[in-house]
């Protein structure tokens, strides 16, 4: 479904990724971890195509087409969703009517015809209470004041909502409480599929406790410093990163 | 100096019209003309080297020779009726080519102490209940505009309140202009005097026809007594070719609360003055603003805030989205006197500009004589957010549909708070439409 050929990537004048190589097949889930400034979100963000991060080598193919290629609706349209790490806060754009701005958008693509006020209320509100989201976050401005995990959780909401085939979730688990967390992996499993594929990235355990990947990627210093099972997780959560950081300066001593 | 045609012609029409116009007879009434006369006289029209002008060069207005408005143009209830039906069946005064039109009104029956009419029906029935009141808010002495129209102002509207009287149900009053050729000049006076205790709601709204060059001169004044409440709404919605220069002053007394609203959506030149003088303790008003322009449009808001005396309060929140190569102005001035302490105010006029070539002259003045005061304010001129355009955009929505919606929030934070449900969402359609380049929904 997704294939990154050795993707390197300069933002501000600085290269953030370094020859990245990845490729993420139907039905699977794979969690990229890594530390800090390590080009977790610099890499997810290059997917859906953020301006102003410049692709000075590589390729990135989705589904048979150049994803690079791509306007950044076009790419939503065609299946492609990244849950952010910081959702941005809109005032003055209410959520209900963004999320079925996005959703007609979406079926507009499709050839589907615009759903009506009164079906997408129907539908939203299912989906807002599978993910026990207040519905008072319904009227409000976009993310506006919303608490950390409000904002996590309707981020997954507007997931839901779209059913994306590749779905790229960074650090949506940092900021949600435990009930919070479960909730949150039971709506992500819910896309887990024979059709979807999802990328996690995260710095813990627990979300792979229900979210088990099939793989596992160490991004260091913008290079996927090593590629497992979900074990590789296990391992990290217990060692850190230290040991793969001294292999990969020793490598690329 | 010569006066230039626009000038010469007023000159004239004190002489020709004043025998016609209402009240003429009335020697406090002639007196007051005569004054505004020579201070027209005297004043000019306003030209680039006056501060206050500075920015709003009327060389083409100047260049007008306008005719004096005839009387009103027979025009069907259906030509107005997109207008009418936002404020719904309301008490509704009309006025065509500067002239009253009572086949196109209907009061209907009001509350008690409530009297609506047209200033040329109480001159002529009453002029006591106005003379004590017309033209001591407004400034015919320094204000070119306001003298002229002082001078030559052919009708507009009455609006008294007995003390305690309630007008629940918005008053609309309608201004339209026909866009007759040679272009006509309409000068219309609009007092407002509210009762101790009394409230109303009154939209004034200004439309024209789609082409039409004109002039509207109008100047409205309220006389806001102890611990009244009024709403005002004003909606320019003048022809893309019009002239539109407004004034609205007011005298506030103890408690008393003045909430105005002033949407600036048409007009190929626009200016619009408001003076609040907060006369007496406790004394509020809050001015919320929205003003769009494209093209060429030219939109200038000055407003002044006279705290002069303690514990007064206000608010003033005025946005403005300039696209094309359309010039905004806005002056916010704040007064505080040295014996109004505890005054609190507080001022904000944010800008989106949605082209390289729009501009805006944003300029906050704060004069402050007194020390145990609050007074805030902020400006601001900018543009889309980028990021809230990339989120939009990857969730589905284009790139075109997510500026729309995000100036259409912009705009929501003034329109929203528009008291009139009907009202505030044919402002919001025409606002989205105005966006998406239709004319909005007239
Ligand atoms: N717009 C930008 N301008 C300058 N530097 C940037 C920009 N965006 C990212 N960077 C830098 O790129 C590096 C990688 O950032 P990125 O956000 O991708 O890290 P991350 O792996 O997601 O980290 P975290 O785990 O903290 O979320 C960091 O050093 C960051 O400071
Ligand atoms: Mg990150």
């Amino acid at each position: 479904m997704l294939e990154i050929r050795n993707l390197h990537v300069v933002v501000e004048g600085k290269e953030i990724l370094r020859g990245i190589d990845l490729s993420i097949g139907p039905g699977e889930v794979h969690a990229l971890m890594g530390p800090n400034g390590s080009g977790k979100s610099t890499l997810s963000n290059v997917l859906v195509g953020r301006p102003g991060y410049e692709v000075t080598q590589g390729e990135v193919r989705y589904r048979g087409r150049d994803l690079l290629e791509m306007k950044p609706e076009e790419r939503a349209r065609e299946g492609v969703f990244l849950a952010f790490q910081y959702p941005v806060e809109i005032p003055g754009v209410s959520n209900a009517y963004f999320l079925r701005a996005s959703l007609n958008a979406m079926r507009k693509h499709r050839g589907e015809e615009e759903i009506d006020a009164v079906d997408f209320l129907g539908l939203i509100k299912e989906k807002m209470k599978l993910l026990d989201i207040d519905m008072s976050l319904l009227n409000r401005s976009l993310n506006e004041g919303f608490s950390g995990g409000e904002k996590k959780r309707n981020e997954i909401l507007q997931m839901l909502l779209l059913d994306p085939m590749l779905a790229v979730l960074d650090e949506t688990d940092s900021g949600l409480d435990i009930d919070a967390l479960r909730i949150v992996a039971n709506g992500v499993g819910t896309l887990r599929s024979e059709r979807h594929a999802v990328l996690v990235i995260t710095h813990y355990q627990r979300l792979l406790n229900y979210l088990v990947p099939d793989f596992t990627h160490v991004l260091i210093e913008g290079r996927i410093a090593r590629s497992g099972d979900r074990a590789l997780a296990q391992e990290l959560e217990q060692r850190g990163y230290g040991w793969l950081e001294a292999e990969q300066a020793q490598g690329s001593a | 100096m010569t006066a230039g045609p626009a000038e010469s012609a007023f000159l004239e029409h004190f002489a020709a019209l004043e025998a016609g116009l209402p009240g003429h007879g009335l020697p406090w009434l002639e007196d007051l003309r005569r004054e505004a006369s020579a201070s027209f006289r005297e004043l000019g029209i306003p030209t680039t080297r006056l501060e206050d002008w500075r920015f709003t060069p009327l060389t083409t207005l100047a260049k007008t020779p306008f005719q004096p408005a005839q009387g009103a143009r027979e025009i069907s209830p259906a030509a107005i009726e997109s207008h009418t039906r936002v404020i719904g069946s309301a008490p509704r005064v009309v006025f065509v080519n500067g002239a009253h039109v009572p086949a196109l009104s209907s009061v209907g029956e009001l509350p008690p102490g409530v009297c609506i009419s047209s200033l040329a029906s109480a001159l002529a029935r009453e002029p006591e209940r106005i003379e004590p009141h017309l033209s001591r808010c407004a400034d015919h002495k320094t204000r070119a505009f306001t003298a002229l129209n002082t001078a030559l102002a052919s009708d507009g509207l009455f609006l008294e309140l007995a003390p305690g009287a309630v007008l629940a149900e918005p008053l609309h009053v309608l201004f339209v202009q026909t866009g007759e050729d040679p272009p006509i000049a309409a000068h219309l006076r609009n007092l407002v005097v509210a009762g101790p205790g009394s409230r109303a709601l009154l939209v004034e709204h200004y439309i024209g026809s789609a082409q039409g060059v004109y002039l509207t001169n109008a100047v409205t004044e309220i006389i806001a007594g102890r611990d009244s409440r009024l709403e005002h709404i004003k909606l320019q919605q003048e022809s893309e070719n019009a002239y539109h220069i407004a004034g609205l002053s007011a005298r506030q007394e103890a408690g008393s609360q003045i909430t105005s609203h002033s949407l600036s959506l048409g007009g190929r030149l626009m200016r619009f003055d408001i003076q609040i003088m907060l006369g007496g303790e406790h004394a509020h008003c809050t001015l919320n603003g929205l003003y769009l322009a494209r093209s060429t449009q030219h939109v200038d808001h000055h407003t002044t805030i006279d705290h002069a005396m303690p514990h007064t309060t206000s608010r003033e929140l005025y946005k403005g989205i300039l696209d094309g190569s359309a010039k905004g102005v806005f002056h916010g001035r704040i007064h505080v006197r040295p014996d109004a302490q505890k005054t609190n105010a507080h001022q904000s006029n944010r800008n989106l500009l949605l082209s390289e070539s729009a501009a805006i002259n944003s300029k906050p003045q704060l004069e402050i004589y007194a020390d145990d005061v609050r007074c805030t304010h902020g400006a601001a001129i900018g543009r889309l957010d980028e990021d809230a355009l990339f989120y939009l955009r990857t969730r589905g929505i284009d790139l075109e549909a997510a500026r729309s919606l995000l100036t259409f929030a912009f705009a929501s934070d003034v329109t929203g708070l528009l008291p009139i449900e009907p009202l505030r969402e044919s402002m919001e359609s025409f606002v989205r439409d105005w966006l998406s380049g239709g004319q909005g929904t007239r």
